[in-house]
């Protein structure tokens, strides 16, 4: 005979606590995966803004300078041709002369030679000033207040990324340079504030990352999202509709609708290998254009939008179709009229996210010449916007954390964050739109 | 249907695109050594001129060689910069594909140096004791034999006992090619090996060139096929690592590197000018000629690369660490008159 084993229900038997211990341990797997996350995130933008911020300021010295009429315009005719024969070089003995007024004004004085006094402006001061003359023909011959760069070791002095240590075996700037950049700091001659230019200008040669910026590199981001919009979209809305809703289901549709996913996962840089072949060398589109970077994206967001977009018909009751059937209407108005608008948040929402896959996109934008010395002139219309060369964002930040001078590297930091700002603000609008609009049955 | 609208204007858009005739800005590609200085050009260039700022990529010496060769056109660049000089081979495709006339022009000159992390062991080498270091067979004894060496002081008594760990640029780079010649080569005939390999292969010169140049591969010798900020990163990781940069990339970052001496002298851009220091390579960009009027603006950018206040002693160019070459003038009056290459050379 075989004795009950006596239970209780207030006590838990030996499987019952094996199962709820299984739960408990799947908790803490749960919470430490979700842990694990938001500290390598945290981690990542403790890392990104610690790096990058620096960037969005920047040092600048304030001059008085005197436009000499003998240095820029011999004739006195205010000729701009002639003006504008004067090199960049023949500025660079105003900016010295300028230098010299200042330390005399504010009584500083020091042993070095006038060339490592005025070597402390950025390699762009004599552009600026050189841009300013030729725009402003009327101010030669008076003495004009300015503000130039630094050049970019001052500001690493001021930012604490050069030290006295660390320029012991500088040939670009030396112990008592930076002893008279102190001094000029308590004079107020220069200081460190916010820099737009990073934001809106272009970029710079290797010798001056204090002048380079993201704007040229971000128009050319933009124009070339305005040809993946407008090719993406359109393409993708209509082949998914004409799948989901008015294609046969046979053996054809199924395999299209297998490359489409394959489509989907083929890596970035062979649609690169592709936009070189077709766009380039057979179409003949120019090089480095964000025309080419824009269709060969356009290629590459085009299945993640149908995909996206066919998720969303799908989600459409068929009774709205049939309602719309019923009450005679054709198969085309039921789509248009019913079912496109009740999925159009769905589709914009993909669309938005396809986007933001692309702006991010470097690697194709390698094999089409977007990489380089590129981002120097701002487009002046839409055509010049699309055709003529440009970098993009990711692709600048590449460019710049090659470069050999240290200060580039804190401006690729500071382009992330720029990145990272519209990809978060896309998303958003994304997030934002479906809640709004989507429908849930 | 305003997305039938989107669709047209995109292909109004790319039917322009396709017609668009006419580029108006000069086109260079080719070796990364060369393109700072190419970039420091470029930007002075739009600066002073009414024409666009030239647009300058990357990629490698032989890359840019490559798509120099493709044909001529405006959808081929213009300019390829080389940190070495164009082979008879590239010259061949060049030719075969309608470009052949090409204006050699040089620039200046470019250190290569050997660089450790700054505060770790200094280093004073001999190309031999490269050779011995990175060969994957050396002459032991009269023997040739699998490298044996583990660190620096199995090799040379005088250098410290630290692990062997070389990054060194990959076979894209024009930089890896001079390294071979001038180090590796030079290493190997030194110390003997070169004969060992001569008669090895029955007194054949260029097998035993190749076999001197062919480098060990358990990991002791890594290519770096990215610029010399990888390279710099794989040295700021790995204590014992030793890295090839160039000059310029080197006076640039001071405060991370130590640099090596070779042969007693210490890379400077005087010793390099001078010769003493043995590890320099001349500098080159290729033009093509057949585009000189087509492409606005060409002409007057080379010359103006070339010109004293920019390619000489105290031009932008020299404080960024190339080495002015001493015969600028002679090169200047070549870019005037256009004197392309003899191409039976």
């Amino acid at each position: 005979m075989i004795t009950p084993v006596k239970t209780s229900l207030l006590k838990p038997d030996a499987r019952t606590q094996k199962r709820n211990a299984a739960e408990t341990r799947f908790r803490l797997y749960g919470l430490s995966a979700i842990g694990a996350g938001l500290a390598i995130l945290v981690l990542l933008l403790v890392t990104i803004f610690n790096n990058g911020l620096g960037a969005f300021q920047q040092t600048f010295i304030t001059l008085n300078v005197p436009l000499l009429e003998s240095k820029l315009d011999k004739s006195g005719e205010r000729d701009l041709e002639k003006i504008k024969k004067v090199s960049t070089f023949g500025y660079a003995p105003l900016m010295a002369q300028a230098m010299e007024d200042a330390l005399a004004g504010n009584g500083i004085e020091s042993d070095l030679k006038a060339k490592k006094k005025a070597a402390l402006l950025s390699k762009s001061a004599a552009a600026d000033l050189r841009n300013f003359v030729i725009t402003n023909t009327d101010k030669i011959g008076e003495t004009v207040e300015f503000t130039f760069l630094a050049n970019s070791r001052v500001d690493g002095y001021l930012k604490g990324r050069v030290t006295r240590e660390s320029i012991a075996d500088d040939k670009s700037i030396n112990a008592d340079q930076l002893d008279l950049v102190d001094a000029l700091v308590m004079s107020g001659i220069i200081e460190k504030r916010f820099n737009l230019s990073f934001i809106t200008g272009a970029d710079a040669s290797d010798q001056r990352p204090e002048a380079a910026g993201m704007g040229v590199a971000m128009m050319g981001s933009f124009f070339m999202m305005i040809v993946v919009l407008a090719l993406a979209l359109p393409i993708g809305v209509a082949a998914s509709i004409y799948l989901e809703e008015f294609a046969p289901k046979n053996w054809i549709t199924d395999i299209i609708e297998v490359n489409i996913s394959n489509l989907a996962a083929v890596p970035s840089i062979v649609f690169g290998i592709l936009g070189l072949a077709v766009f380039i060398n057979y179409m003949h589109l120019p090089q480095s254009a964000p025309l080419v970077g824009g269709l060969v994206l356009t290629l590459m967001t085009l299945p993640t939008i149908i995909i996206s977009t066919r998720a969303s018909l799908k989600s459409v009751p068929p009774s709205i179709r049939d309602a719309a059937l019923g009450v005679g209407a054709s198969k085309m108005q039921s789509v248009f009229h019913h079912v496109l608008p009740l999925a159009a948040p769905g589709i914009l929402t993909g669309t938005i996210i396809g986007l933001a896959q692309a702006l991010g996109e470097t690697a194709p934008l390698l094999l089409i010449g977007m990489i380089g010395f590129i981002a120097s002139n701002a487009p002046d219309s839409v055509a010049s916007g699309l055709l003529d060369p440009n970098s993009a964002m990711p692709a600048q930040i590449y460019e710049w954390a090659k470069r050999a001078d240290p200060a580039f590297y804190e401006r690729a930091w500071g382009g992330i964050i720029i990145l990272l700002a519209f990809l978060v603000t896309m998303n958003t609008i994304a997030v934002i739109l479906r809640r709004r609009f989507e429908r849930r049955w | 249907m305003s997305f039938t609208k989107l669709t047209v204007s995109a292909l109004a858009i790319s039917a322009v695109a396709s017609a668009a005739a006419a580029r108006d800005q000069v086109q260079i590609a080719g070796s990364s050594t060369v393109l700072p200085y190419a970039s420091i050009v470029a930007e002075a260039f739009g600066e002073n001129f009414d024409y666009p700022t030239p647009v300058v990529e990357s990629g490698g010496s032989s890359a840019g060689l490559k798509r120099f060769c493709e044909g001529v056109g405006e959808n081929t660049i213009d300019i390829a910069n080389a940190s070495r000089q164009i082979k008879e081979s590239e010259i061949k495709v060049c030719v075969a594909s309608g470009v052949s006339d090409i204006i050699e022009v040089r620039i200046g000159y470019d250190g290569i140096v050997f660089a450790s992390e700054k505060g770790g062991n200094s280093f004073a080498y001999t190309p031999s004791d490269w050779f011995l270091a990175l060969s994957d067979q050396i002459l032991v004894d009269g023997a040739l034999v699998d490298n044996p060496n583990a660190t620096w002081s199995d090799i040379n008594a005088d250098l410290p006992a630290q692990p062997l760990q070389a990054f060194i640029p990959g076979t894209k780079h024009g930089t890896r090619e001079v390294f071979e010649e001038k180090v590796i080569l030079a290493g190997c005939e030194e110390t003997g090996a070169f004969e060992a390999f001569k008669d090895a292969a029955g007194g054949d010169k260029k097998a035993a060139r190749k076999a001197c140049i062919s480098l060990r591969t358990d990991g002791v010798s890594v290519d770096i096929d990215g610029d010399y900020t990888e390279t710099l990163a794989r040295i700021e990781s790995n204590k014992n690592g030793i890295g090839v940069f160039g000059l310029a990339f080197y006076e640039n970052n001071t405060d991370k590197l130590q640099v090596a001496t070779v042969s007693g002298v210490v890379p400077s851009a005087e010793s390099i000018s001078t010769g003493e220091y043995p590890v320099s390579r001349p500098l080159f960009f290729y033009i093509k000629k057949a585009h000189i009027g087509v492409i606005p603006g060409l002409k007057d950018f080379t010359e103006f690369f070339v010109l004293d206040e920019i390619a000489g002693e105290d031009g932008p160019l020299a404080e960024y660490g190339l080495v002015a070459d001493p015969e600028l003038g002679a090169t200047q009056e070549l870019v005037a008159d256009e004197t392309v290459l003899d191409l039976n050379m």
